[in-house]
């Protein structure tokens, strides 16, 4: 496959069992700034391959399989040295910090000096229409807003990919499409192939990529 | 006809349920009052003749004299600090401990098998525990009879181990015993601070586990972890039995010596005990505060690190001590039992040998002749107090139930009340106020006594399970025509056997493990197998105090079995019941 010298994620040969059972079965390239959406009815084993590219696959399941990403395997890393970023269905925003707070907790090491990462959160929240958001109690924001600070918060991690697990399935409709625009247009800019799972047929035509459904295997 | 019929029953319940109800509504107060007055009371009773005030010994003028003599007494200003140096290392071990420990090991293997050991731990009472502890690490102890295979010493090594001067064998033995406790009440807050989802969302950004749990989990745990630090703060410093096991003599820890000018001969001395029990709580207070200082200043490093983005994820080395800890620490209570044991059966064990040479009985036998009396009074006593307790739990929890909250909410803050309230301050004021009234020494009051420690923890362990109970069934129930009171008894009381009696098991071994309350409320009229082996300590004959050591361990550990033997059998045709077991 060509997917590997060209960068991007790449999910080799990716087969899961549990108790001898097959769970899901992947071969798929994705393509900087390219979403691939893995879409099947629940149970089907979406989480577990989420859980799998993410690190955090349990115990009880057998995984064989590689994950390149830009070329490196990561298969065997620890969930914090993948660079692989995840956005959740909830935002997950720490109650006891800020909406700076929460986006310095994001914001990657390398970015050194009070004044230098200020000003980067400051920009982050001004890209996702944010200004003067700085101060604000989480507890206090929509959940659009919330969604969007916890994109931004990914984001200055500075990943390497994106892993989205049903990230707008909490929203209203009519928020829905904008924070779905939003996301892909980051992941765009950015150039990070995107792992998008989901059960809503609009995420997947707004994704605008390749499709995988996955069925019930036996 | 049947619907009359069904009226007719409504109408009779609805009437019983408003008299049940008036009758419920005292089960609060009466909580209430159980956690407050007797520590109010038991302050203002060491308050009057810390001041001089004490008509029955002949203080009948307001004066500072006591205070006076209390401050000549030898050594006083290192046993004050003693309790609060030793109180606060010990606190923070077992909170580091524990917390690191969930930190680093929170979903694995290791943490399940710790997870199942905490419950057999936590119902050891202290000064079993802390007897195991001497057994294992004194001069002559199992561990320097080991090392004399290797190192070949045929003597014991002439150093203070036990009994040391700083207090630093007390603080080990408060510390293996508190970090089950913290670790019981971080697993029931994990949950609610959502560690599962915080620990992915800062493992992908980036951070290793430990400050990634410190960052996102650690916040809203510690909400709920501060009142039971606090209490074991406030127990640490002021503890009394481990004090006299593991802790150092000349001079000792301040509750003891005011225990001993309590017991003086010379009555002018309670005038010194009253004074010192008022030290005492300003000891125990200032070490909650330089807690609650330290709150503060870890929370702003936390926060200036988080700002900084420092990832710390080179953290193998803190997951490993921390799983060492904590092994370490359940491995010593448990080594402490099995030594309890051994000598509880030694013939004769002369020193570099690591077994005894022989068994005998005789230790059991004696026993048995000497401590009948102390045995009986120990099953009554915890008996009535955790049955007691149980009952008043349930009617605290109903009450919540029928009239709004739907928990006893905020006001599980006085449960904290007796455990943060130093001791020997308030039981010592109470045993005054009781001796006025002629009380003292009298099974009922050392059964209110127990209650005020016993109630805590039986509430704390049924509000849980009390509160998952799926209110649906008593909709379901009602729909059928019952009253709240056939719901209370005929489908939330059984269907909630185990936690009911898991409940009142702990209630058991507190009750069980108490000892300064028995001692002093009970004026030497109802010794109990605790106060029995505590008074042991001086006395140096290793296989008595292993035997009723081992006793004493044995007794709450049989309360729990009991509690999951009586729903296994009631229940064997009941799957689901059994089911949660």
């Amino acid at each position: 496959m060509s997917g590997e010298s060209a960068g991007g994620l790449v999910l080799r040969d990716v087969a899961i069992d549990l108790d001898g059972e097959h769970l899901v079965r992947l071969d798929a390239a994705v393509n900087p700034g390219e979403v691939l959406t893995v879409m099947g009815p629940s149970g089907v084993g979406k989480s577990t391959l989420l859980a799998f590219v993410g690190g955090f696959l349990g115990r009880d399941f057998r995984a064989r399989g590689r994950i390149l990403l830009n070329g490196r395997d990561v298969t065997a890393l620890p969930p914090e040295r993948r660079g692989i970023g995840l956005l959740f269905q909830d935002a997950l925003l720490l109650p006891h910090l800020s909406v700076a707070g929460n986006l310095l907790i994001g914001l990657t090491p390398s970015v050194k000096g009070r004044v230098a990462r200020r000003q980067a959160v400051e920009a982050a929240l001004a890209e996702v229409g944010l200004e003067g958001f700085s101060d604000r109690d989480p507890a206090t924001l929509s959940g659009g807003q919330a969604a969007r600070v916890a994109l931004m918060r990914t984001l200055l991690a500075r990943p390497e990919a994106l892993v989205l697990d049903e990230p707008f399935s909490r929203l209203d409709v009519a928020l829905r499409g904008q924070v779905r625009a939003l996301v892909f247009e980051e992941a765009r800019k950015y150039g990070l192939p995107v792992l998008l799972v989901t059960h809503d047929p609009e995420d997947a035509r707004a994704a605008g990529g390749p499709i995988v459904e996955l069925v019930p295997a036996g | 006809m049947a619907s009359t019929h069904r009226r007719e029953v409504e109408l009779r319940d609805d009437r019983l349920g408003r008299h049940a109800g008036t009758l419920l509504r005292l089960f609060p107060m009466a909580a209430l009052a159980l956690l407050i007055v007797p520590v109010a009371a038991g302050l203002l009773g060491i308050a009057l003749p810390a001041f001089g005030y004490l008509p029955a010994l002949g203080g009948n003028t307001v004066s500072l004299e006591p205070f006076r003599m209390l401050l000549a007494m030898p050594g006083l200003f290192r046993s004050a600090f003693l309790s609060f140096s030793t109180g606060l290392l010990a606190t923070a071990l077992a909170f580091g401990v524990a917390t690191l420990f969930v930190a680093a090991w929170r979903g694995t293997r290791l943490f399940r098998g710790l997870e199942r050991l905490v419950s057999p731990l936590l119902s050891v009472p202290h000064a079993a525990a802390a007897f195991g502890l001497a057994f294992l690490i004194a001069p002559s102890g199992f561990l320097f009879r080991l090392g004399s295979l290797f190192l070949g010493f045929e003597r014991p090594p002439d150093i203070l181990i036990v009994q040391d001067r700083l207090g630093l064998a007390m603080v080990l033995g408060l510390v293996v015993k508190e970090i089950p406790f913290l670790f019981l009440m971080a697993l029931a807050a994990l949950p609610q601070a959502r560690a599962a989802e915080m620990e992915r969302m800062t493992a992908a950004l980036g951070y290793g586990r430990i400050v990634g749990f410190i960052y996102a989990v650690l916040p809203a745990l510690y909400r709920q972890l501060r009142l039971p630090v606090l209490a074991v703060l406030a127990f640490s410093t002021s503890v009394v039995d481990v004090a006299l096991i593991l802790g150092p003599t000349t001079p000792a820890p301040l509750a003891v010596r005011v225990i001993d000018w309590q017991h003086d001969a010379d009555l002018s001395r309670h005038f010194v005990a009253a004074a010192g029990a008022v030290l005492q709580v300003g000891v125990t207070g200032a070490a909650l505060l330089v807690w609650l200082a330290a709150e503060r200043v870890m929370a702003f490093l936390c926060r200036a690190l988080v700002y900084s983005g420092w990832r710390a994820r080179r953290d193998a080395w803190v997951r490993r001590l921390a799983s060492l800890a904590m092994t370490l620490s359940a491995a010593t209570v448990l080594a402490g039992l099995c030594l309890l044991a051994f000598w509880s059966v030694a013939g004769w064990w002369r020193f570099p040998h690591v077994l005894p040479r022989g068994m005998t009985l005789a230790t059991w036998m004696r026993l048995m002749q000497n401590f009948g009396m102390a045995f009986r009074d120990t099953l009554l006593l915890a008996g009535v107090s955790s049955l007691a307790a149980t009952a008043l739990a349930l009617g605290v929890l109903e009450h919540a139930a029928r009239f709004g909250s739907t928990g006893p909410g905020r006001a599980l803050h006085a449960l904290y009340v007796p455990l943060i309230a130093p001791q020997v301050a308030f039981l010592f004021g109470l045993q005054i106020l009781f001796s006025f009234a002629g009380l003292d020494g009298t099974f009922a009051a050392v059964v209110l006594v127990h209650l005020v420690f016993v109630f805590p923890y039986v509430l704390l362990s049924l509000s849980d399970p009390w509160s998952a109970w799926d209110p649906r069934y008593a909709l379901a129930v009602r729909a059928l025509g019952h009253g709240r009171n056939a719901i209370f008894w005929r489908v939330r009381l059984p269907m909630l056997t185990r936690p009911v009696l898991v409940a009142a098991a702990l209630g058991f071994a507190v009750s069980v493990a108490l000892y300064l309350p028995t001692l002093l409320v009970g004026g030497g009229r109802w010794p109990t197998v605790t106060t029995e082996a505590v008074a042991l300590a001086s006395g140096g004959d290793p296989r008595l105090v292993g035997a009723t050591a081992l006793v004493q361990a044995a007794l709450p550990f049989l309360g729990f079995l009991i509690a999951a033997m009586v729903p296994a059998l009631f229940f064997r045709h009941r799957r689901a019941m059994l089911a949660s077991a």
